[in-house]
């Protein structure tokens, strides 16, 4: 069970939040002008790291809100959490 | 090969079991082989077998990072199924239950094979509907589904006391697919490896490769790096289930997986209770009874990608709590152990095998949770290996559906959400 520290609420149980799946490259800008090969790794390729991941988690039964956490995939310890700013 | 059968074990038995034959040899590394298959794992094994069997390659060397059978093949709930829900996907599943049947005497190791149903409790409409879809499909492709009344479901299940009238999640109906089996896990590495190694393949264990290589003229797959050096062929299949992308990340090719942690658990050992295997979809949990009594439990996977192997408190907690709605004495039991599995899952959710850009490389991955599909993959990766042209069974299965962004969705199909 993970202690997510969200950035509203503080660190909570891992069971008030719901996962988003990991954290995409931001969208290409103009894709009528990129390659296929370019878009269709955009859409389907996730990052699928040994060792530290950014994912969204969402805070549905506390607060509502989402961020992102950093959190290594080999053993679940939390890297680092997105803070209030 | 020493056959086994009842000669072998009364003459061994004579001799105070001190003159078994090795069910594999363990020769040393050699240079080149014609074909590397990294996983020695129900898919990996099976390939191998397949390759020596189908195609008459038998110099092939099957590298495992660990020992023999101790990835997802030892990690499972045991069920074979067919019950998916595209064209495209269920005839494949299909030939790996036929081949299963047949198994046991192919190669001669008794995978203590038990056919027995795989009911689904059914306990909301949008479900009942989805099966019902399933049923129809699968009456195309000659996998059946049948539904039953819910008598009829507590006659089949006695212990099945809860999801009555009153309940959260009433029980609707029962479906029934008939052709759904559990066999001895560890019995199926094992008999492909004693019967790959009878042909002529090598086995290597605690032989970790490290990356894979290329030639720097073409671009081709050259052989892989390993923890006992390097190791040449020019073909290279990658059959390692959740470490797939590990793998492929060496060379810098990108696939459509995510690796999760699914977990299971099991029961102190019981009398006979349970001679189905009980699936519930709607609240997420299934299990079966194993020959020794004890209750094999799975539930939903883990939230977020994970390499762990282990089971989290809550996932376990949810499974318990949804497995005691439906059979609320089952509280008494005592759980005995647990266990997690690294699976990956392709965008889709439809397996891939599959050739890849670099040439000479070939993946077989995405299977979330692939103990079903051993024979058929194996048999069909070992086509593509051969023949570098897929089997009409996997030609839906290869990467190029992604260029084209067209999809075979299984998601609902497995545990997978």
């Amino acid at each position: 069970m993970l202690k997510i520290s969200c950035p509203f609420c503080g660190p909570r149980n891992e069971v008030e939040f719901v996962y988003g799946g990991p954290l995409k490259d931001r969208r290409p800008d103009d894709v009528s002008q990129i390659e296929d090969s370019t878009w269709i790794n955009y859409l389907t390729v996730p990052k699928n790291p040994l060792g530290p991941v950014q994912e969204r988690w969402w805070h549905v039964r506390g607060c509502g809100c989402w961020f992102t956490i950093t959190r290594d995939t080999r053993s679940h310890d939390i890297i680092e959490s997105e803070v209030e700013s | 090969m020493q056959p086994y059968s009842i000669f072998s074990l009364a003459r061994n038995a004579l001799s105070g079991h001190q003159n078994w034959s090795k069910a594999w040899r363990s020769p040393p590394l050699k240079k080149r082989y014609d074909v590397i298959i990294i996983g020695a794992g129900g898919h990996g094994l099976a390939t191998a077998y397949y390759l020596a069997k189908n195609h008459g390659i038998t110099n092939v060397a099957v590298l495992e990072k660990g020992w023999l059978g101790g990835g997802n093949i030892a990690r499972n709930t045991v069920t074979i199924r067919s019950n998916y829900m595209r064209d495209e996907s269920i005839p494949f599943y299909v030939k790996s239950v036929k081949l299963y049947e047949g198994l046991t005497k192919e190669l001669n190791y008794n995978l203590m094979y038990s056919k027995r149903s795989m009911i689904d409790v059914v306990q909301t409409y949008p479900k009942l509907r989805e099966i019902k879809r399933r049923m129809y499909n699968g009456d195309l492709h000659n996998s059946a589904y049948e539904r039953i009344e819910v008598d009829e479901l507590r006659r089949r299940i006695p212990y099945l006391t809860g999801g009555g009238p009153e309940s959260r999640l009433p029980i609707l109906a029962g479906m029934v697919h008939p052709s759904a089996a559990v066999c001895r896990h560890d019995a199926v590495a094992w008999s492909y490896a004693r019967a790959a190694d009878d042909r002529g393949v090598e086995i290597h264990q605690n032989t970790e490769v490290l990356k894979l290589l290329r030639n720097s003229t073409d671009g081709s797959i050259n052989g892989v790096e390993t923890n006992h050096g390097t190791v040449y062929a020019d073909k290279v299949a990658v059959v390692v289930s959740g470490h797939t992308t590990s793998i492929t990340d060496t060379i810098g090719l990108k696939l459509p997986l995510k690796s999760f942690n699914l977990s299971a658990f099991v029961s102190e050992p019981v009398k006979p209770i349970i001679d189905v295997v009980v699936n519930c979809p709607d609240i997420g949990v299934y299990l079966s009874q194993s020959d020794k009594g004890e209750l094999v439990i799975g539930g939903a996977p883990d939230a977020g990608q994970s390499f762990r192997r282990d089971i989290k408190q809550h996932v376990f907690e949810d499974a318990v709590c949804s497995m005691l709605e439906l059979f609320p004495s089952f509280k008494r039991l005592k759980l005995l152990r647990q266990w997690g599995g690294t699976l990956d899952i392709a965008h889709d959710a439809t397996p891939i095998v599959s050739q890849t850009d670099v040439q000479g490389l070939y993946v077989s991955a995405g299977w979330w949770g692939g103990f079903k599909a051993v024979p058929a993959g194996g048999y069909t990766l070992a086509h593509l290996i051969a023949k570098n042209e897929q089997h009409e069974l996997t030609a839906p299965f290869s990467l190029n559906r992604f260029k084209r962004l067209d999809f075979i969705l299984e998601a609902g199909t497995t545990t997978a959400t």
